[in-house]
């Protein structure tokens, strides 16, 4: 009898039905093509930004700034108007130590990236664009998070 | 030296101005960050670790976006007519990449989406030090390999 009680108390996590999973799917398009067509998806172009010594390319420079300037936007928008249209509340991060896990982290991350010029959403988009690495990359790197997460636990 | 067209300077920056478009998006509709390994390992901890993690509604919108990174960056890696793949890249590099980036960005809580563009447009102070700590490492890498060691160029 209480089944349906239950199942309406919990509703509010629900409520926006598909809607969430739908714009998320149109945000990955968003995201994906705008790594493609700022070069983030090729490998050599993001090793030849972190060349400093050969022949530099500044393309993820601009790909950060572009980036960033919408995105400051955006935050200021979502901050003030509060309740996301799709959501109860903002989720954002609140940690606030700079630790030895972050500083520790980033720098191994940056290694990874130094190697073989992929971070995860290029790592991830290289399943379309040059899937005989990505068939390397990607599993390693999901190897990698669930070894770190569980020697952490 | 810098090398670089127009064209793709422009693309860069519009590029990253999708980027940012779809990180604003998913906070002002879903309150949610953009941050490419924070939504993966969501769904990788659902599997490895079962009924331990996230409710079963925070799932379906990270499958959702995960793969609109896949389709929309061969959708405009395909229309844009973008170089052919990297080919010849050893695959033990690609595995060593893959495990440091898997666990540096889940111990550093981040990469090159959730902290250098999203928490950097928060001004979030973990964001920045660790962005420039996997740049700095990230730098270094490269120079190791190919201006010392000539490895991997």
């Amino acid at each position: 009898m209480n089944g349906d009680h239950d199942a309406r108390d919990h509703a509010p996590h629900h409520r926006a039905g598909l809607w969430p999973a739908f714009a998320a799917g149109l945000v990955g398009l968003l995201f994906g093509a705008g790594l493609a067509l700022g070069g983030m998806t090729d490998a050599r172009v993001v090793l030849g930004f972190l060349d400093l010594a050969g022949t530099w390319d500044p393309r993820l420079l601009l790909v950060m700034g572009g980036g960033l300037a919408v995105t400051a936007l955006g935050v200021r928008l979502a901050e003030r108007r509060g309740r996301p249209f799709l959501a109860d509340h903002l989720q954002l991060p609140t940690a606030r130590d700079l630790d030895a896990k972050l500083i520790g982290g980033a720098a191994l991350f940056g290694v990874g990236w130094g190697v073989a010029g992929y971070c995860p959403g290029p790592g991830l988009a290289a399943l379309a664009i040059n899937p005989g690495e990505a068939l390397v990359f990607v599993p390693a790197l999901l190897a990698g998070s669930w070894l770190a997460k569980r020697s952490a636990r | 030296m810098v090398g670089l067209t127009t064209s793709a300077a422009t693309l860069a920056l519009g590029g990253g101005a999708l980027i940012g478009l779809a990180a604003a998006a998913l906070l002002l509709l879903n309150g949610r960050i953009l941050g490419v390994s924070g939504i993966l390992n969501g769904v990788l901890d659902r599997a490895a670790w079962p009924g331990r993690t996230a409710e079963r509604g925070d799932i379906d919108w990270r499958i959702a976006l995960l793969v609109g990174v896949v389709v929309g960056a061969g959708v405009a890696g395909w229309a844009s007519g973008a170089p052919a793949p990297r080919t010849g890249f050893p695959g033990w590099a690609l595995a060593v990449a893959g495990l440091l980036v898997g666990a540096g960005t889940r111990l550093g809580s981040g990469c090159t989406s959730g902290h250098g563009i999203c928490g950097i447009a928060r001004l979030s102070p973990r964001s920045i030090v660790a962005t420039a700590v996997f740049m700095a490492t990230g730098f270094a890498t490269v120079y190791l390999l190919r201006h010392v060691l000539g490895a991997l160029a």
